[in-house]
């Protein structure tokens, strides 16, 4: 190889370089020929993946214009930065799942397309069927963005014989005797901790960080973390306040619940309750206690339910938009539908029944369906999002962090949140 | 390459040959030329491995450090030096150099130290040293992130570290979730993962230190400490300043520890700037602010990686 030649191929690939950075990240609308399209999904669950693909195999029988599906599974806890980064590095997919945390900054950016004409031409969808409480948090200008998935509510899972060692009275009693709220509920996770060592109860994944999990707490005071239009920061109104200061006292004085970096996993016997939702059920599967699932308790502001979502939307720069948005109308018709509800609660009205979830969920018995699944969707609110929700969460994180200490000011940490987030929140 | 070895133009006219009145015609393929088109032939592979992988990007990121780019609306608007003013402006700025500056100091001073006191404990010639030396040079090897994880699990509260001072009677903090704790924690994980690579480098240099020098002082009546300072740190002050600047640079670029360890938090107390550039460009989608992030890093390691080698003269210890 000469000099010369060396030389003009090292600026070939370094101009080459350039053009890909300079270009990268934007489709290929006018490809020829039968696309290969790639939904990325956070479930590397076998089962999961098994009823997708056979899902995409019917499609591509019929849909010569596509030759390839393909569930690309990214790591839960990372997987909003994955698929950033993906964006950013002109990998967009062509579907990807998105969380509900996520779905103001999804839905507000232009990052996806409008789905509901596609939804609502395609024969046999039956659109309105979609429960509206579903759909709100996806929708934008009265055009749906992403379609709800999985709409999944918080329930409170509790392990029976923890709590009768402690010689507690467990919740169904609780919920007949019309006691199932969180004082009581505090109480009795107080005395496990005292009388067996044991946790009393767990938010699942909350672990002083990820603070929107929160949210199935502070709800029983109907708490709020920002005003409805996202402008004003209410972590630091009064119900939010009575409900931090009730959260705190059951970690530190009670020691209700285990404490900042201590853990105790429900699902091994070693807490007496646990918040989640009810896709954990399957971990319970093979388990060596009696376990229940109840809906949250009710807090001084009554019942209510939280609910956790996640949406499936076609992503612009996939470039493959008009296959992506087909395939999606396919995936998600009530025929598959109804086979995606065997792990994904349905955001349609005439499959969300008991009756229906209990055929593909063998450990829940009817009425702890009816009781926290449908009603749970039917009511609930969705965990708090926010347009930048990222940094917001970051700030949120480091602001509630001295809140996490047990001579912690409950009032002036969340006065000092407020004036840290505000600026954020008038953005 | 386009040089023939066998080619006899580069050797010096011999006398006989040139015909007379024509001056002699220097070849235009002498020796020295040739050698250095040898010399550019053997790094050319590697400048091209830099300009591509190195240099290039560094240029983009200059170039990204000047726009606005949001990743999910697909816009990449020119903004000249907005980012560099949001820099200035930057309110969690001076609290993240703090910390970025609170890591350095405190890994390079125990690193250093630590490394220094087990190379010259284990120079000793006594049976077992190379099972020690192994044993404290093995987590270099070890995964990065297997190994932080696992030191995740000990720091907890109720882990494996308090529960040990709780045997002793002590009550140990809440290590990853106090302020000050959470830094200490970072640091030691860090030291000691990375102590026996520094270790071994000072092995080497200790073992490098001419016998008959510790002899001569012996005979002169000095003690082991002066011995220590007079010759010992003196001969292996070029691996100090090696190890040093090896352990800044790398200080200024940990990232996984804190990730895995404490995401940043208590506040901002173990925000280190690689760890801020991260969350601004990745995870809040700031790419064009976090491109300006890491051009104020790189000034920073340049900057620090210039000013040890200016420093040098005045400390280390050249024997040629």
């Amino acid at each position: 190889m000469s000099i010369r030649r060396g030389l003009a191929t090292a600026a070939a690939a370094m101009s080459a370089t350039l053009v890909l950075a300079a270009c990268g990240g934007e489709g290929s609308e006018g490809d020829k020929g039968p696309v290969s399209l790639r939904m990325t999904v956070w479930t590397s669950n076998k089962p999961h993946l098994k009823l997708f693909n056979e899902i995409a195999a019917e499609y591509l029988a019929a849909h010569p214009e596509v030759k390839e599906i393909t569930f690309d599974p990214l790591p839960f806890d990372s997987y909003s930065t994955a698929l950033t980064t993906q964006m950013t590095g002109g990998n967009a997919p062509d579907l990807a799942w998105v969380f509900e945390t996520d779905a103001v900054d999804f839905v507000s950016s232009g990052a996806l397309v409008p789905l509901d004409d596609t939804l609502k031409q395609t024969s046999g969808y039956q659109y309105e069927d979609l429960i509206p409480s579903t759909t709100k948090l996806w929708t934008r200008d009265d055009k749906l963005y992403a379609y709800p998935f999985s709409t999944s509510p918080f329930g409170v899972f509790v392990n029976r014989d923890l709590l009768k060692q402690a010689g507690r009275q467990t919740p169904d009693e609780l919920i007949k005797a019309g006691t199932w709220d969180w004082s009581t509920v505090l109480a009795e996770g107080a005395e496990v901790h005292r009388s067996t060592g044991k946790a009393g109860i767990v938010i699942r994944d909350f672990e002083y960080k990820e603070w929107s999990n929160a949210a199935t707490f502070w709800g029983g005071w109907k708490a709020e973390p920002w005003s409805a239009d996202g402008k004003t920061c209410t972590f630091n109104s009064t119900p939010m306040v009575d409900a931090m200061t009730t959260l705190h006292k059951g970690i530190f004085e009670d020691k209700a619940m285990p404490g900042p970096g201590e853990t105790a996993d429900f699902f091994t016997g070693d807490a007496a309750m646990t918040i989640s939702q009810i896709s954990r059920a399957a971990l319970l599967d093979g388990a060596k206690f009696e376990w229940d699932l109840v809906p949250l308790p009710a807090g001084p502001a009554g019942d209510y339910s939280v609910i956790g979502q996640a949406g499936v939307g076609v992503v612009k720069r996939g470039g493959h938009t008009k296959e992506a948005k087909d395939f999606l109308a396919y995936f998600t018709n009530p025929e598959n539908s109804a086979k995606l509800a065997a792990y994904f609660p349905p955001p349609r009205e005439s499959q969300l029944t008991a009756e229906n979830l209990a055929k593909t969920n063998p450990l829940l018995k009817n009425e702890q369906l009816d009781s926290v699944v449908v009603n749970g969707v039917k009511k609930g609110v969705v965990k708090p999002g926010h347009a930048g929700q990222a940094e917001l969460a970051q700030r949120v994180r480091a602001g509630l962090d001295p809140l996490w200490t047990p001579n912690a000011n409950v009032k002036g940490v969340l006065d000092d949140l407020c004036k840290n987030i505000s600026p954020l929140l008038e953005k | 390459m386009s040089v023939s070895p066998g080619s006899a133009v580069a050797d010096p006219p011999s006398g006989g040959s040139v015909p007379a009145g024509q001056p002699p015609r220097r070849p235009f393929w002498t020796r020295r030329r040739r050698d250095q088109l040898a010399g550019f032939a053997f790094i050319t592979p590697q400048l091209l491995g830099s300009a591509v992988f190195v240099l290039l990007p560094i240029a983009l990121v200059f170039r990204y450090s000047l726009y606005e780019w949001n990743v999910l609306a697909g816009d990449f608007t020119y903004t000249g030096g907005d980012n560099y003013t949001q820099l200035l402006d930057d309110a969690n700025l001076p609290e993240v150099l703090k910390s970025t500056a609170l890591f350095s100091v405190g890994l390079v001073v125990l690193n250093l130290s630590l490394a220094l006191l087990l190379a010259v404990l284990l120079n000793q010639r006594l049976r077992g040293m190379t099972v020690f030396r192994t044993l404290f040079f093995s987590p270099v090897v070890v995964s990065l992130v297997a190994w932080t994880i696992v030191w995740g699990f000990l720091l907890q509260n109720n882990g494996g570290i308090n529960g040990l001072l709780h045997t002793v009677g002590i009550d140990g903090p809440n290590w990853l979730r106090g302020e000050g704790t959470a830094m200490l924690s970072v640091i030691v994980v860090q030291v000691f993962k990375n102590v026996g690579l520094n270790m071994v480098l000072f092995l080497a240099a200790l073992q490098g230190v001419p016998k008959e020098l510790y002899e001569a002082a012996r005979v002169d009546g000095a003690g082991a400490w002066v011995r220590f300072r007079s010759i010992t740190l003196p001969l292996i002050s070029p691996t100090i300043l090696l190890t040093s600047v090896i352990t800044i640079v790398g200080s200024l670029q940990v990232f996984a520890q804190i990730a895995v360890l404490t995401q940043g938090g208590p506040k901002l107390s173990t925000t280190v700037l690689v760890y801020y550039l991260y969350q601004q460009a990745f995870q809040f989608h700031h790419f064009g602010y976090g491109a300006t992030l890491s051009i104020l890093l790189l000034l920073i390691v340049l900057a620090l990686t210039v000013l040890q080698w200016q420093m040098r003269k005045r400390w280390v210890f050249y024997e040629s």
